[in-house]
């Protein structure tokens, strides 16, 4: 819950200014931009992710420096799993999107 | 198990724990509070306590979410859960701290239709999915977690969906650390600030620990070189005699926070005119509440709740372990009746409470001062 997890933005959905599908590790996921209303990132910006919402505009090298903060805290599996559950995708309940 | 050999910059970490040694003063012991249990992870998680001279105590403060709330809150939550047609939903974090009748996993093998979202956003697409049930969404946190739950329920309105709730349980840090400084037992000389909370709320909350209280705060990053100059930032002013706040994590944290997600907090919560912390006993005003204009989405105004105070379990010293005053391994039933897992007391349950922090590194650190010596 408290994990910061850097990802590339690699869409932007034009009917939705809300969301972004971003990349972690090669894991791609919708999160939501509500919370970057200010500063919207586009295409190709790393973000850092809270509990599904894009909470930070980063740099590519910061984001790097993230991702191996996770791996060298045992935290990158959680990290991981986080993503992959976004969107109840891979939660321990039935499949609902 | 790999740990200094993936140190960015072994030879800089071992520079700046010099640096730490050279400003101690050998007279003084200094007693500095790292406020987030992502900082007491990673202290823990590096051995960081072994680069230290003696003189310096690290004391672990209030910010894990799941360690501070009380066990009555949960058993609230649970209760909302037994209710026909609920589905109970929280963060994995949440799922094997216990109640008094057992945690919501438990729960959940006794068939309450318990499950675990990783956004409260996918509580709200459950809800979306399950018209003819109702969603309740356990929701914990500082203000790294306050402004999506914000949010999601601005959504639920704009989109006119009635079947789901939040069990508002979020605390502000502010107030905690307040209440820290307040407390006679407390004597801390400086603190660590949270990275991810201040990314929300900034720097400027706590300029009052300086002005008023003249204590430095330097808010930091998670790696391990990140909380080591953090260190040596407090040092410096403790050593001139300042007290200011100092951004060391300014590559994430701007000094006035994220404007939308404050906005977004303000729009649905309110403070609570004050709020139990497991440990700290009740504070005021570190609460967030629902709004009214949110009323219809606020689980405590939907449904019956006992709002029954839990005391912990006796021979627990969760309390004492919270304010620094009990190192984890001195509490009774540390690594016997209480460990990572079978938790008793919540600071056991989370990766970030100090308990399970202790319990799953301390005893790596002969390995960390051989490893990090060689690096030297």
């Amino acid at each position: 819950m408290c994990l910061a997890i850097p990802g590339q933005v690699v869409e932007l959905y034009p009917d939705q200014p809300n969301a972004a599908l971003i990349d972690v590790v090669g894991v791609r996921r919708k999160v939501d931009l509500g919370l970057l209303q200010d500063n919207l990132p586009v295409k190709g910006d790393w973000v850092l992710i809270h509990v599904g919402f894009a909470m930070s505009k980063i740099s590519e090298e910061d984001a790097l420096d993230q991702m191996r903060t996770l791996r060298m805290l045992g935290e990158a599996e959680a990290a991981m799993q986080e993503v992959q559950g976004y969107g109840l995708e891979n939660a321990d309940n039935k499949k609902v999107s | 198990m790999k740990f200094v050999d993936e140190f960015r910059e072994p030879e800089v970490i071992t520079k700046t724990a010099e640096e730490i040694r050279r400003l101690a003063d050998p007279a003084r012991h200094y007693r500095i509070m790292e406020v987030c249990g992502g900082h007491t992870h990673a202290i823990y998680r590096f051995g960081l306590k072994d680069l230290l001279p003696a003189n310096i105590e690290l004391i672990h403060g209030p910010g894990c979410p799941v360690c501070v709330l009380p066990m009555g809150r949960i058993d609230d939550g649970l209760s909302m859960a037994q209710q026909p047609g609920v589905i109970f939903t929280a963060f994995g974090d949440m799922m094997r701290v216990p109640g008094t009748q057992g945690s919501p996993l438990e729960h959940k093998a006794r068939g309450m239709d318990v499950r675990i979202v990783y956004s409260p956003s996918d509580a709200l697409k459950l809800a979306q999915a399950n018209r003819d049930k109702h969603v309740m969404f356990f929701a914990i946190g500082f203000e790294t977690t306050a402004p999506s739950t914000a949010l999601t329920l601005v959504r639920a309105k704009t989109q006119g969906i009635h079947n789901f709730s939040v069990f508002c349980n979020h605390v502000t840090i502010i107030p905690a650390i307040r209440a820290i400084l307040d407390s006679p037992d407390m004597r801390i000389d400086a603190f660590i600030g949270p990275g991810h909370v201040s990314t929300v709320i900034g720097c400027r909350p706590y300029e009052w620990i300086a002005k008023d209280e003249s204590k430095p705060v330097a808010v930091s990053g998670f790696e391990p070189l990140d909380i080591l100059q953090s260190i040596v930032m407090v040092l410096r002013q403790l050593k001139a005699g300042d007290a200011k706040i100092e951004n060391q994590y300014k590559r994430v944290v701007p000094w006035e926070g994220n404007r939308a997600a404050l906005k977004a907090m303000a729009e649905v919560f309110e403070l609570r005119p004050y709020f139990e912390w497991r440990g700290l006993g009740f504070i005021s005003q570190s609460a967030l509440r629902i709004r009214d204009t949110y009323a219809q989405w606020d689980a405590e105004q939907r449904f019956e709740i006992p709002g029954v105070r839990v005391t912990d379990p006796k021979a627990a010293q969760c309390g004492e372990v919270l304010k620094g005053v009990l190192k984890p391994h001195q509490c009774k039933l540390f690594g016997k009746e209480c460990t990572p897992e079978r938790p008793v007391g919540a600071l056991m349950v989370s990766s970030e409470g100090s308990c399970a922090a202790y319990f799953n590194y301390e005893h790596r650190k002969t390995e960390m001062v051989t490893r990090i010596a060689s690096v030297a």
